[in-house]
């Protein structure tokens, strides 16, 4: 409201009569590639519910919604990464060790003298391993500046793999006296809704502001602009770029403990090849992967909209191996809109 | 004799195998415009850089008011007054006028939060007092032309309320009327005292409004000459022909002239 009166005003006191505002459908959130994405996964959810009729069930709509709920919150921390211009392919394996860690520790914690608070213990120490996995990603990114691609890719094998090596392959389920709190905390519903979605939507919630209220956000935003300038300027690049890589990986963290509670137990297998759809749902949402842009809703749209298409797909009873095919054929039409969206700008 | 707000000593800089400063010595007086001129690769940049810390000098001395200075990046520079606009800008293309100004350092509400309506307000102030043509503080600078990002980096510089600002090729892009508003703000800044040193190749816009100029070659000191007491003649020959041997100073070589 306030921007829209002052900024007519600006336009006539400068004598550029060629050269007015936007109009509204034109700036802000309406030009975003978000915006289209959003108006993509309306339409594309009115075609399924014609398809497949059980779609609009609310018994659907909800269990929908949890399982995008995972690949959503890991997308945030992504898009935290993506918009400094970086990139994070150890999110899948981060999920699968820290759920196998939490695991162990909480059992491991239960049998000790400490065992009533094994639960929130075993939390703890997980998210801090994720934390310090994100914290050597972002150490060996921002201070050695190696390249976030090379680096990830390490780390996405090193994970793995030290997985493997803790459970030798077994599954690891919940022990101890909190297994249903636990249980609860990761799987239960919350006001109705299930309780992942409610941490996706808190998370989303804080990024959002984070992003465009703080000065750390607007420095995340700078250092995908333009790194060298936002460094020139005193923007402490190195602290804000190892900041989204430890974000990025709690939030991983986070994923791979709730999915753990809702497969009943952590397997080492959890969450394989999870880091391509975690990507994929960033970009559709309008993460631009040379950085400088992106957003919260994107995320989630995103990854709703990837978990919509492959609900979809089995409700109407086609193949459910088209689903990957047709998410690749939406991150490239996402690109094209993108494209000529800024071709027009320009 | 005051003392110099400026003053670099035996400046020695490489890049490998590049020398690109040899004993360079440079000094500036508290109001004074000072132009670096020289050819291309003469080290200019370079100089600048290493006097506000975006480089590490090899050797020498860097003074400010009389003091050795050991800046680690141009933050620590601008604390003491020292800004410099790069000659490839430095702004975020992503980020609209209003944020790129204040980059790095917006108002903030309880310490924590970016204080919005506050930041265009004194960012349309800046732009404004200097008569930059930006239409709105709310467009993306990548959308803006060269020249007018440009002009959002000098706005973005002179709202620090620098002592000393380092303009380096600010011209390169401007258009005439550009060029000309850019000179005013220039005599208007010295008349408030702000000391300037201008990188340029056009010897006219020095000569406009510089007090003295300043010759390097292949990273030497090969003259330094009062305009008022030089020819641009003189000055284009230096540059081509110039030798540490001839440099002299301004002093030297105003008494020589006598
Ligand atoms: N970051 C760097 N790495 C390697 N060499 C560099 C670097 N910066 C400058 N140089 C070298 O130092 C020398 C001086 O360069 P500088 O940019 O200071 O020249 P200049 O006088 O500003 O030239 P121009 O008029 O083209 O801007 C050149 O030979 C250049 O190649
Ligand atoms: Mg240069």
């Amino acid at each position: 409201m306030d921007d829209l009166s002052t900024a007519g005003r600006h336009r006539s006191e400068s004598g550029f009569t060629n050269v007015g505002r936007a109009p509204w459908w034109q700036r802000g959130f309406f030009a975003s590639q978000t915006a289209y994405v959003v108006l993509a996964f309306l339409i594309i959810t009115v075609a399924i519910s014609f398809v497949a009729d059980n779609f609009l069930n609310p018994e659907n709509l909800l269990r929908t919604s949890q399982n995008f709920s995972y690949v959503g919150i890991v997308a945030l921390g992504a898009t935290l990464v993506i918009i400094t211009g970086g990139i994070d392919l150890s999110v899948g394996s981060v999920m699968a060790l820290t759920a196998v860690v939490t695991m162990i520790v909480m059992k491991w914690i239960a049998e000790t003298a400490l065992g009533f608070v094994s639960m929130p213990l075993a939390l703890l120490i997980g998210l801090m391993v994720a934390g310090f996995i994100g914290l050597v990603n972002g150490l060996l990114i921002a201070r050695l500046k190696l390249s976030p691609f090379v680096v990830t890719l390490g780390m996405l094998s090193i994970c793995r793999g030290l997985t493997y090596v803790i459970t030798k392959g077994r599954s690891q389920a919940p022990g101890g006296p909190s297994v249903d709190t636990f249980y609860a905390l990761t799987n239960g519903k919350l006001f109705g809704l299930p309780i992942p979605l409610v941490y996706l939507l808190i998370g989303a919630a804080i990024m959002g502001f984070v992003l465009h209220h703080t000065a750390a956000g607007r420095h995340i935003f700078a250092i995908g602009g333009n790194e060298r300038a936002a460094a020139l300027t005193g923007v402490a690049v190195e602290r804000v770029k190892i900041g989204v890589y430890v974000a990025c990986s709690m939030t991983a963290g986070l994923a791979g403990i709730l999915m753990s509670g809702w497969l009943g137990a952590a397997q080492a297998n959890l969450a394989t090849g999870y880091e391509l759809t975690i990507i994929a749902a960033a970009v559709i949402g309008g993460a631009n992967l040379a950085g400088g842009s992106g957003g919260p809703v994107g995320a989630i749209i995103g990854a709703a909209l990837i978990e919509v298409i492959r609900n979809g797909l089995v409700l109407a009873g086609a193949d459910s191996y088209w689903q990957t095919a047709i998410i690749g054929m939406i991150i490239i039409f996402a690109a094209i809109v993108d494209r000529l969206r800024s071709l027009r700008a320009a | 004799m005051t003392t110099p707000i400026i003053a670099m000593r035996g400046i020695v800089k490489t890049f490998g195998a590049v020398q690109a400063l040899r004993d360079v010595n440079l000094h500036l007086m508290p109001g004074e415009i000072l132009g670096l001129v020289g050819d291309n690769s003469a080290g200019k940049s370079t100089l600048m850089k290493v006097l506000t810390g975006a480089y590490t000098r090899d050797g020498g001395d860097v003074l400010v008011n009389g003091e050795i200075t050991h800046f680690k990046s141009p933050h620590e520079s601008r604390d003491l007054g020292i800004e410099m606009i790069y000659q490839d800008f430095a702004l975020c293309g992503n980020m609209d006028v209003g944020q790129n100004i204040f980059l790095g350092r917006w108002p903030k509400r309880f310490g924590l939060f970016v204080d919005r309506p506050k930041m265009y307000e004194e960012a349309r102030a800046v732009l404004s007092r200097l008569k930059v043509d930006v239409n709105s503080v709310f467009q993306k600078v990548e959308s803006l032309s060269g020249g007018r990002q440009q002009s959002v980096a000098i706005a973005r510089a002179i709202s620090f309320n620098p002592k000393v600002v380092i303009f380096d090729e600010p011209t390169a892009n401007l258009s005439v009327m550009a060029t000309e508003r850019l000179l005013e703000t220039m005599s208007e800044l010295k008349r408030q005292g702000v000391a300037q040193i201008i990188i340029s190749h056009r010897l006219t816009d020095i000569f406009e409004v510089g007090d003295r100029i300043m010759v390097l070659k292949r990273g030497e000191n090969v003259g330094d000459r009062y305009i008022a007491h030089t020819t641009e003649r003189e000055v284009l020959e230096l540059i081509v022909s110039g030798t540490p041997e001839t440099a002299l100073t301004a002093e030297e070589a105003m008494k020589k002239a006598a």
